[in-house]
């Protein structure tokens, strides 16, 4: 029976032609047991890699001034979470391609208040420290307006200061937010904020998203990763800590960032995604697509497989 | 009452109308039946241009997702952290590692050698679609296994993945940052996802068979081999063609 395909004509049933022995199921053990070594020996010579992840308290001892910065930074409504939009909040449009904006369309669905979930609510657990209650209070007490002068005047001052350091700050009207960032450091200086970030609503604790988003939004967790050669200039995710392959795999996807207009555009998100899911429907569909379903009988590499005999 | 009457009565009965009246039991068997031909489930003779080392990394792929299921199944027992504390579960985390660097490295050698074989010829374009299929649902697989590594990668990739999954309206759903909703992606459903979409992938290629040469045309009856006076193995004239590796 004949079949043909699109620009190549009649294809014989490979059920048609001469046979000769082939052995599928050693073919498969003598694969498995090669693939299995092959692992085996790998992971004994070259192990895997397992950077321990950083903890709030390690953070809070290695770089303190980023967690007050960060703290004052989620009350001002500057940070990254902050500010982001769909899915955590409105408080920002996210990315779009063009008139489309995907992002915003399933609405809020993690929802997240930074200032609220990220420090105020964490800060409210320590009813045994009179200043911080207090400061809690004159915080809640205060208009939207008050809380932005507060917060955006402290966040201005910690830039200025030498090193970020609070001690440092010059003098000025701060209201309560220089306690609730201290607060807050003291919380993740005992080991106590991420157990309130992550299992406040619920005694199990598996969803990360709350403690990450803080923890991104200070510099410490880039800083590191930078040190190990992960920044998203330095093709980002596909990389892993320590000299591992990683993910090569998705060296399309990082490559896209490496490069104009997506390395310079403030919607490469979407705009890589978009194109990396045309190259993908693409690829998939490669058998239907015309010049591109004939490109192999061109580029001749077929005859190192199925060599004319002469 | 017995005797050749009930004999005759206890005899299945053949329908009429074979198909019109089947049960469903009968059907699906049928159908399954007939999903490849008749002794092409398990062959031990191939076409006999099947004769290039290019033709054993679609196998040695499938042998490395077998090691990537068991190393995750033996990770599974010990839970999500305890390749940090365990030598044993460290050095099942490694075998699950370089597994999945095998599995992606035969797959891309045996995706790469499909396309120059311009292997979706002959009515085998959903053949070349699924085995696509399965290779970006194992990069998400891959994906979701590095963010629940529980460590600083897993930290780092996750807060960087969010903002391309948020911008394109996924991470409503899939929410990197959710340790608990990733685990179950990573053990249960993608696996369940790419280990169906192998499963149709494979029933493909023994349905079709395997893509002759390129430029080959219809063998001869084996009959008119045979009075050619050509081997059994041989090709016929019209198939000039055979690998120079292994034959």
């Amino acid at each position: 029976m004949k079949r043909g395909t699109g620009g190549w004509g009649p294809t014989p049933d490979s059920h048609a032609f001469p046979t000769r022995r082939y052995d599928l199921v050693k073919e498969f053990v003598i694969a498995l047991g090669v693939v299995s070594v092959l692992s085996v020996v790998a992971a004994l010579v070259f192990s895997s890699p397992d950077e321990p992840a950083i903890s709030l308290q390690q953070w809070a001892r290695q770089a303190p001034a980023d967690v007050v910065a960060t703290a004052t930074g989620e009350l001002a409504g500057t940070t990254t979470s902050a500010g982001y939009g769909a899915p955590y909040n409105t408080a920002g449009e996210g990315q779009s391609l063009g008139p489309v904006n995907l992002q915003t369309l399933p609405g809020v669905t993690v929802p997240v208040d930074s200032a609220k979930d990220l420090v105020l609510d964490p800060v409210r657990s320590l009813t045994s420290d009179p200043a911080v209650v207090a400061a809690v209070h004159a915080w809640d007490a205060a208009s939207a307006d008050r809380q932005q002068a507060w917060s955006a005047a402290y966040a201005d001052a910690l830039a200025a200061a030498p090193d970020g350091d609070p001690a440092k700050v010059a003098s000025g009207d701060y209201g309560p937010v220089p306690i609730i960032a201290a607060a807050e450091l003291q919380l993740a200086d005992g080991g106590a904020l991420e157990g309130l970030l992550t299992s406040r609503t619920t005694f199990f604790g598996v969803d990360s998203t709350r403690a990450l988003l803080l923890l991104a939004d200070g510099t410490h967790l880039e800083d590191a990763a930078r040190a190990q050669n992960l920044g998203g200039d330095q093709w980002g995710i596909m990389n892993e800590t320590g000299n591992y392959p990683g993910q090569p795999w998705l060296w399309l996807y990082s490559l896209w960032y490496q490069v104009p207009p997506f390395s310079t555009s403030e919607n490469a998100d979407i705009a890589v995604w978009s194109l990396m899911i045309l190259l993908s429907i693409g690829f998939i569909c490669i058998p239907w697509i015309p010049g591109l379903r004939t490109l192999p009988r061109h580029l001749g590499v077929h005859r190192l497989v199925w060599r004319t005999r002469r | 009452m017995s005797g050749p009457s009930t004999s005759l009565r206890s005899e299945p009965t053949e329908p009429q109308s074979r198909h019109a009246h089947d049960t469903w039991t009968a059907a699906l068997t049928r159908w399954v039946e007939g999903l490849v031909p008749r002794g092409q489930w398990l062959p031990d003779r191939q076409p006999v241009y099947v004769a290039s080392w290019i033709y054993v990394f679609g196998v040695a792929c499938l042998a490395s997702l077998v090691v990537i299921i068991v190393s995750g199944l033996v990770l599974s027992l010990g839970g999500v952290a305890w390749w940090h504390v365990s030598t044993l579960g460290h050095f099942v985390n490694s075998v699950h590692l370089w597994s999945v660097e095998l599995f992606f490295a035969t797959m891309v050698i045996h995706l790469w050698g499909k396309f120059f074989m311009a292997s979706w010829r002959g009515n085998r374009g959903l053949t070349w679609a699924t085995g696509a299929l399965a290779f970006f649902g194992s990069l998400g697989t891959a994906f979701t296994g590095y963010l629940i590594q529980t460590n600083f990668d897993a930290q780092w990739i996750s807060t960087q993945a969010k903002d391309g999954l948020n911008a394109a309206g996924i991470g409503a759903w899939f929410n990197v940052m959710d340790l608990g909703q990733m685990m179950l992606w990573h053990v249960s459903l993608l696996p369940l996802v790419v280990g169906a979409i192998v499963v149709v992938h494979i029933v493909l290629v023994r349905r079709r068979g395997v893509a002759p040469p390129i430029g080959a045309t219809e063998p001869s009856p084996p009959g008119a081999a045979a009075a050619a006076g050509a081997a059994p193995t041989e090709s016929p004239a019209t198939l000039a063609t055979r690998s120079g590796v292994k034959s």
